[in-house]
């Protein structure tokens, strides 16, 4: 299961870092989503693994546990990961709309546009 | 706390509140603001009279407020002998230049905004004075940098006054940062930053290895403050300002915080062969040079500023003579310069005000027509001078007799012959002051006729000059006041008497040479002006213009060459360094070896695998075809919340679950309005460059997930379960740890949510009041489109759904403090069922029947989970602590009610209101993309008969 859990995060970020850095803004946004299951399966993967150990507590006397404080961590990190992907993806579309490309490295240095 | 600690404080405050005053009074008028500007000042000043006895008879007073105690940060003032001199030096002047102010400014002058700047730097310059931590010294000493900047270049259209404030900023400042490191190293050699302490410790600082450096950089702040040779060209520049200012900072106060540095520094730094080298070295040539450059000067204020210089070398070389006779005469001059020089700036500005010029060689034989003026100028400039019965001559005898007898380097002569020169060309100067201003025949050709100004603009230079006569006849008045500073700056009682009359002694010979070599030097002006003009000489502002360019070219340069505005470099060298940190961490230290066995894997979860491996790659072989990746990427996130539900987080399953879908429909609205495909342009090799980047960072957060899922480690969750029943009220511990254990962190989170949720909301208003809109309206989007774009299936389903969903999410909501669930999920929820209304039936439809608004939402979201935690103060409880009851209502099971559900409340309405806000903005611009607003739930009533232009149309 480990493993299991490990190649995942290893794939996921793998294939986020990589379409990171690709040169269009759609791609890029995709690429964070990718990176944020990556860190987020990471955060909660810290906590160690257990099955049947929900950390709900028995009414029926002393249960065993898996750590909890990791997955409240990562649940409000989901929350914000989405709050961070909308503004990132509002402002891909603003950039879209104004600059007429959504290409994501600024074509000219500023000096050049100057002479120009 | 001893007696009057308190009024201690409020003199340290009384600035900064009063600085709100005159930019709300200057509607009262012109006298009024000036009036109340002085009130402040006024009660700082009565205040520290109420104190002087005590300081005088030697107490220190001291007030002490905890502020960052663990960065030994404390709010700590203390008054001794030193600082009351000083404190009332800032607050006597201040008054007096208030009340000049008022005269000399003319009626275009913005005067609530110069008494706002004068009060702003008041309070900085008595926080100096007054500190008892050097860390908040050095705030202060930041402070009256950034306050002299603004008075400076207070008219802002002349561009002397803006180069010149931009000189004196970068001159302080720089010497500001450079002592910020020699405080931090004293602060540390001593073990602590309170001044009292540092003063405590002086052997043990003069011994330590780190004293040299501490000295040059405490030295390298007083030095470019105080004007120093060779920083001293900042303070000639900065004459641009208006004149009260330049009397109040450039001779009384700033560029005294130096030398008041060094005094109280004394006891620790001084008595060492460096001190003694450097300071006193420095003080000399600054004393000569300053002096020798004024005597060539024409513009009066220039005159003046360079004779500052000389006289704050002199009072540097004073107190790098290390002796507490030099101490005492140090002391003494302090006073001495700012009554002579104070008031000689307020005369030159009096002059400039009536006759329109500073040019000495368009001045002279004004003594007929401005009578009371010559009169103060020239009592003020006989002290300057050193003539007995003026102050300026005690201090200055004191100077010599201290000179006379200090070898330098082994010689007996360099140190007396160069103060006889500097004190000569002092004479010379001075004299020059008087007679080529005052003396001589009347002229015609003033720009503008001279008369004496009103009193009000008088009064302040005569009871300066009134003082000058008053210490130079009857010295023994001040020696109450130099006793307690000097003893403050020695650290001894000290013993000794102000007298006029030394006897013949080395310094009256002295004295003598330099009065009639003044003379004779002010006799041969002409031709020594002359050949001095043709000298060449190093221009100190043409040489600072260079290295600023030099800097600028050069930071320049930096920037260009790496911030090429291409991201996707940036994001690559940020990969990179993460991941060779990781591999640093990684080989300083080996693995221990593992401590858990690997768990089973059965078969359904090896299939999720597989599918989440699979949809990952494809998502990146398949990314150009971008709505394609965006339904793979919908597929790895339910496999997420699938491995969460099987691996015990059933919270983060339906957190999970529901982000995903709000995420997919927010690309997908965001996709409508984006090229479809992304266009294939990366090179072969910027792909492998990529690949290989993207795999090695997936390889090593891998390899790190799976070292650590092998091992055990101690964790602080034991204490969350233990209590989260007891203490929280709540069986399910994730829930508890987000409204109870790290109920503030959650705070925070919805915060910056409910601000994400604002920032799209703004970013979409901004977008469609600018060029885009015009582009969106022109765009063609009718292709993509239906005929049918609310069906009617999906209309009724969404419609029975709602009261379901709502439902669900309210039972959700409810059940999260014991069971899986909670604000989040059940805001998620709601947010879902709201969404599919406006996909189904329309934009307007819904928008028609919406009753809150989503920002109202938000905003009730935060102050209820806010005012949740403020309750728990008044239940004298620490903030966010929770309360809880269970209710046992007969045909209801037995429910739990609890603060922390209230808090929950908020949880869930701020998300509800970012997540609607968001989509809601986006869907905005599809609107404005110039869909049209359905009026009804449908786009047609299939019972209706099939028109003939709807058939067209749809052609």
């Amino acid at each position: 299961m480990e493993m299991i859990v490990a190649s995942a995060i290893a794939v996921l970020t793998a294939g986020g870092v990589y379409l990171l850095l690709r040169l269009r803004t759609f791609p890029v946004i995709l690429g964070l989503a990718l990176l944020s299951y990556a860190v987020n399966v990471f955060l909660f993967a810290s906590g160690r693994l257990a099955i049947d150990q929900s950390p709900i507590l028995s009414k029926y006397g002393e249960g065993v546990y898996t750590d909890p404080l990791p997955q409240a961590l990562v649940l409000t990190a989901i929350v914000i990961s989405f709050g961070m992907t909308a503004v990132l993806v509002m402002i891909g579309l603003g950039a879209y709309l104004e600059a007429e490309t959504d290409k994501i490295d600024i074509a000219d240095s500023p000096t050049k546009e100057d002479q120009a | 706390m001893s007696h009057g600690g308190h009024l201690l404080f409020i003199i340290a405050l009384l600035p900064f509140i009063g600085a709100l005053v005159p930019g709300i009074m200057i509607r009262a008028g012109r006298n009024a603001c000036a009036a109340f500007t002085a009130v402040p000042t006024a009660i700082a000043f009565i205040m520290l009279l109420i104190l002087a006895p005590q300081v005088m008879r030697g107490e220190v007073i001291t007030f002490q407020l905890e502020w960052l105690p663990q960065l030994g940060l404390s709010a700590s003032f203390f008054l001794d002998g030193l600082g009351l001199l000083f404190a009332c030096m800032i607050t006597g002047v201040g008054l007096l230049i208030t009340l000049y102010a008022r005269f000399y400014l003319s009626g275009e002058d913005p005067m609530g905004q110069f008494y706002t700047y004068l009060l702003l730097f008041q309070g900085a310059m008595l926080g100096i004075v007054l500190s008892d931590n050097i860390l908040l010294l050095l705030i202060f000493w930041e402070l009256t940098s950034l306050s002299s900047f603004l008075l400076i270049g207070y008219w802002k259209h002349l561009p002397e006054g803006r180069q010149g404030a931009k000189m004196a900023l970068t001159v302080t400042g720089a010497g500001g940062l450079a002592m910020i490191g020699g405080m931090l190293i004293l602060g540390n050699i001593a073990g602590s930053y309170n001044l009292t302490d540092i003063l405590q410790a002086g052997d043990q600082i003069r011994t330590s290895d780190w004293y040299l450096p501490a000295l040059i950089l405490i030295l390298l702040g007083a030095f470019t403050k105080s004007a120093q040779f060779p920083f001293h060209f900042w303070l000639p520049h900065a004459m641009a300002a208006p004149t009260p200012v330049s009397a109040y900072l450039h001779s009384a106060t700033m560029v005294k915080a130096g030398v008041f540095l060094m005094a109280r520094m004394w006891p620790v730094l001084s008595g060492t062969d460096a001190w003694f080298y450097i300071v006193a070295t420095t003080g000399l040539i600054t004393m000569v040079l300053g002096a020798l450059i004024a005597l060539f000067k024409d513009d009066l204020k220039a005159l003046l500023a360079f004779s500052t210089v000389s006289h704050l070398g002199l009072l540097t070389m004073l107190l790098g003579f290390g002796t507490d006779k030099a101490a005492i005469a140090a002391v003494f001059h302090i006073i001495n310069h700012l009554t002579f020089k104070a008031a000689l700036f307020m005369t030159a500005g009096i002059v400039d005000h009536e006759t329109h010029t500073r040019d000495i060689k368009r001045l002279g034989g004004l003594r007929h027509l401005m009578p009371i003026t010559f009169l103060i100028g020239t009592v003020a400039a006989l002290s300057m001078a050193g003539i007995p019965l003026f102050n300026g001559f005690l201090s200055k005898e004191m100077m010599l007799e201290e000179a006379s007898h200090t070898d330098w380097w082994g010689s007996h002569y360099a140190v007396p012959v160069l103060a006889t020169i500097g004190a000569l060309l002092s004479v010379a100067y001075s004299f020059r002051f008087i007679s080529h201003v005052f003396l001589g025949p009347q002229r015609e050709d003033y720009p503008h006729t001279p008369h004496d100004p009103p009193f009000g603009m008088w009064a302040a230079p005569a009871l300066l000059t009134l003082l000058v006569i008053i210490i130079g006849v009857a010295p023994f008045l001040a020696e109450g006041i130099v006793r307690a500073a000097a003893n403050a700056v020695t650290g001894q009682e000290l013993k000794f008497y102000l007298k006029i009359w030394h006897g013949v002694t080395p310094a009256l010979w002295m004295s003598g040479i330099a009065v009639l070599g003044g003379l004779v030097l002010l006799g041969l002006h002409r031709p020594l002006d002359a050949a001095w003009i043709k000298a060449p000489r190093p221009e100190a502002k043409a040489i600072f213009d260079r290295l600023m360019a030099g800097t600028v070219g050069l930071m320049r340069g930096i920037t260009e060459a790496t911030h090429t505005g291409a991201i996707s470099r940036y994001l690559a060298i940020f990969s990179v360094a993460a991941v060779a940190l990781g591999w640093a961490a990684y080989s300083g230290s080996g693995l221990s070896a593992p401590t858990r066995t690997h768990l089973p894997v059965p078969p359904v979860i090896a299939v999720g695998w597989v599918m989440l491996i699979v949809a990952t790659i494809s998502v990146v072989g398949m990314h150009h075809h971008r709505f394609r990746a965006l339904i793979l990427i919908g597929i790895i996130g339910l496999s997420i919340s699938a491995g969460f539900a099987y691996l015990s987080a059933p919270d983060l399953a339906l957190t999970q679950i529901s982000v995903e879908t709000v995420t997919i429909l927010l690309l997908l609205l965001a996709l409508h309005f984006l090229p479809k495909e992304t266009p294939k342009e990366s090179s072969m090799g910027r792909k492998l460059r990529d690949g290989i980047i993207a795999l090695t960072a997936g390889g090593g957060v891998g390899a790190l997930a799976y070292a650590f899922l092998l091992r055990d480690i101690d964790t602080i969750s034991d204490y969350h379960i233990a209590n989260s029943y007891e203490g929280g009220g709540g069986t399910n511990v994730v829930n508890v740890i987000l409204v109870d254990f790290r109920g503030y962190d959650t705070y925070g989170e919805i915060i910056v949510l409910g601000i994400a949720g604002f920032v799209i909301y703004a970013l979409m208003h901004a977008l469609l009041d600018g060029p885009a809109a015009r582009r969106l309206r022109n765009t063609d989007y009718s292709q993509d489109r239906s005929r049918d774009r609310h069906p009617l299936m999906m209309v009724v389903v969404t419609r029975v759904l709602m009261p379901i969903a709502v439902v669900v999410g309210l039972y959700i909501f409810l059940r999260g403090h014991n069971q899986p669930g909670g604000g989040f999920v059940a805001g998620l929820v709601i947010a879902i069922a709201l969404l599919m209304q406006y996909m189904a039936s329309g934009f307007a439809w819904t928008q028609e029947r919406k009753k809150i608004e989503y920002h109202t939402m938000i905003g009730f979201g935060v102050v209820i989970a806010g005012l949740t935690g403020v309750g728990a103060w008044l239940a004298g409880q620490p903030f966010l602590t929770s309360a809880y009851t269970y209710v046992h209502l007969p045909p209801v099971e037995e429910f739990e009610l609890a603060t922390a559900m209230l808090f929950d409340l908020g949880v869930f309405l701020t998300v509800l209101g970012a997540v609607m806000l968001m989509l809601y903005s986006l869907s905005r611009i599809a609107r404005f993309a110039g869909q049209t607003v359905n009026v009804g739930p449908m786009d047609y009533d299939p019972g209706h008969p099939y028109t003939k232009e709807e058939d067209e149309g749809a052609r």
